[in-house]
């Protein structure tokens, strides 16, 4: 009996230590837990800065949807990368402040030329962000939808000659008219990009289905007419005559409003700074003019 | 000679002797089979022993080799244009079959709030091919930053031994508030949140599509896991993760956990990514003899290599009793 009444006072003293050891440990896990939890949910707030910044206008892929919808639906798995025969596609990055995986195109560096003939790489799209048909409860800003399909010149003779493309990417305008060649009336001849440009397109005279690089194919112009002559599509721009302040007869590019907003015209621009780009997301405005 | 013309003779019909006489065993057996009659407990120690201190690495090498296999068919297909598996791990086609990360596909289905086909047929074959296959064999058979952080985790473990770091737990329920939380930002925000943080797909693209700064995150993850807490991202946040984990409740592939032959040493323990899983290895945790470590299991085989008993094992329900 005397064995257990030695041992009684000594527990109540030890266990409390114990306990006490055990719950400082138990208070500093959870503390810790909830410093991770606020810590890795503050990083990911920072991945909804492009929502943001949707006013950071980047060039999406033809067939995107809207760019708030675009940025919802888009899993970020690149399989457009995978189908574009130019590699126009890329994919976001940490800085670019375009989401993460999200791709995007820049139409100086590759524009889209749609060798691939038929946008096909929408069908890649597991998730609908890229999409030929718009599902009827995603609105079609006004002006951003296109009257009729772009036909395309490489199948202007077949018996389908329409991209299947019913919204535009974005609109062609003449950002520094004073440096176009063509409203200077001058030509070109020569590369139209620096040799180190490393970008491709389709010239339906040398491969339908292979694009070369477009330094391999250098230009000869009386007066400097690329932008016009290298648009894909049909109708969408055209030297439009005007007469300058010295009451020269000039010309100067207009895009039309068959104009998808490829960007062939600002990759094939031969300046060093383009004179006509693409603002992406713009819209055609009925009573005003594209350029 | 004697045993010459025996040998020969047992060949021709003759039954094979026992030896008559003791003499006629040499000292060197008799001793033997003294030992083996007097000390069987000490031979079976022995073995046992030996087990310890040779670590196989079956199930770690067969793992790894799938692992990459499957992120080297990633890359080559794009690469090479072989056109195999295109895409990158948040979503694929294999052969022209749509396959859909199940957390990326939950991710956009909340934010866009809008299901297209290619999406549904994507995310049910991953459905089914994870239930199949065991929900979190994703994470150590297949995610790319899953073999990363392992071969961290020994860096992180040399310098446990030499005192160097400690490894600070975190309560393992952070992962289901994250995986909540992220939830609600992808419904709340219209955008996927969690892509964005995500080392599985940021790792994944760079591998298919060439490095980008991205990558810094995936590596700060990895400091954080050698320095404070071993292996905190596969443990205590990622919601993929869980999203398999939940997956691998009814999957019928698991290792299973067989109560007679376990030691209670411990060893597997040691070497597991979730060893919450295997506290039915203590002794007096187990309720029944045999049975599975749950969903929570990634099916790495790490404690299966490390049993020197046969404790733990792989095994499909119902097949084995089938078989």
């Amino acid at each position: 009996m005397s064995a257990p009444e030695s041992k009684n006072p000594a527990t109540p003293r030890a266990k409390p230590v114990i306990s006490a050891e055990k719950g400082r440990r138990a208070r500093r896990k959870f503390i810790r837990s909830v410093m991770l939890l606020a810590g890795i949910i503050g990083a990911s707030l920072a991945g909804i800065l492009p929502v943001l910044q949707a006013g950071v206008k980047r060039l999406r892929p033809p067939g995107a949807l809207d760019e708030k919808d675009f940025l919802a639906s888009c899993i970020k798995c690149g399989q457009c990368v995978q189908v574009c025969p130019v590699s126009a596609i890329r994919l976001g990055d940490l800085d670019e402040g375009v989401g993460i995986g999200v791709p995007y195109i820049t139409a100086r560096e590759q524009a889209c030329d749609f060798s691939c003939d038929a946008v096909q790489y929408i069908l890649a799209c597991p998730t609908g962000a890229l999409t030929y048909t718009k599902p009827g409860f995603f609105p079609v800003r006004e002006g951003a939808g296109l009257s009729s399909l772009p036909i395309l010149k490489a199948r202007a003779g077949e018996p389908e000659p329409a991209l299947n493309l019913k919204e535009r990417m974005g609109l062609a305008r003449l950002t520094r008219p004073e440096a176009c060649l063509a409203v200077q009336g001058k030509g070109f001849s020569g590369s139209a990009r620096e040799t180190t440009f490393k970008g491709r397109m389709r010239y339906m005279e040398v491969d339908r289905w292979k694009p070369i690089p477009v330094i391999d194919h250098p230009y000869e112009r009386e007066l400097c007419d690329l932008c016009v002559t290298e648009c894909p599509i049909e109708d969408a721009i055209a030297l439009e005559p005007f007469t300058d302040a010295d009451g020269n007869q000039r010309f100067r590019p207009v895009a039309r409003e068959q104009c998808v907003g490829c960007g062939v015209c600002e990759m094939i621009c031969p300046l060093e700074f383009p004179a006509i780009e693409i603002e992406s997301r713009a819209v055609w405005e009925m009573n005003g003019e594209g350029a | 000679m004697r045993r010459l013309v025996e040998n020969f003779f047992c060949m021709l019909g003759m039954e094979p002797k026992k030896p008559e006489h003791p003499a006629q065993i040499s000292a060197e057996v008799r001793r033997i089979m003294e030992i083996k009659r007097e000390d069987k407990s000490r031979i079976k120690a022995h073995l046992h022993d030996q087990a310890h201190r040779q670590p196989r690495h079956a199930w770690r090498n067969r793992r790894w080799a799938v692992l990459v296999a499957v992120n080297l068919l990633f890359m080559f297909s794009f690469w090479l244009d072989i056109q195999i598996l295109e895409g990158s791990l948040t979503a694929s086609r294999f052969v022209g079959f749509h396959l859909i990360d199940l957390n990326a596909a939950l991710q956009v289905m909340l934010a866009h709030k809008h299901l297209i086909v290619n999406l549904v047929i994507g995310t049910l074959t991953i459905f089914l091919l994870w239930v199949l296959l065991g929900g979190r064999s994703f994470c150590s058979w297949v995610c790319p930053y899953h073999l990363v952080s392992e071969l961290t985790e020994k860096i992180h473990l040399a310098l446990a031994r030499k005192k160097l770091v400690t490894d600070h737990e975190f309560h393992r329920g952070a992962r289901t508030v994250f995986w909540v939380l992220f939830v609600a930002l992808a419904f709340l925000t219209g955008y996927t949140v969690f892509e964005t943080l995500s080392p599985v797909g940021i790792l994944s693209r760079a591998l298919i599509y060439g490095p980008g700064l991205a990558l810094a995150w995936v590596f700060l993850l990895l400091l954080f896991e050698v320095f404070w807490s071993r292996r905190a991202w596969c443990r205590y946040v990622c919601p993929i993760g869980l999203t398999y984990g939940v997956v691998g409740t009814i999957s019928p592939l698991q290792i299973s956990y067989h109560v007679e032959p376990c030691f209670h040493e411990g060893d597997c323990h040691k070497v597991c990514l979730v060893p919450h899983v295997l506290d039915v290895t203590i002794k007096g945790r187990a309720p029944v003899a045999e049975m599975g470590l749950g969903p929570d299991c990634t099916r790495c085989g790490l404690c299966v290599d490390a049993c020197p008993t046969g404790a733990l094992r792989f095994e499909v329900k119902g097949l084995s009793k089938l078989l």
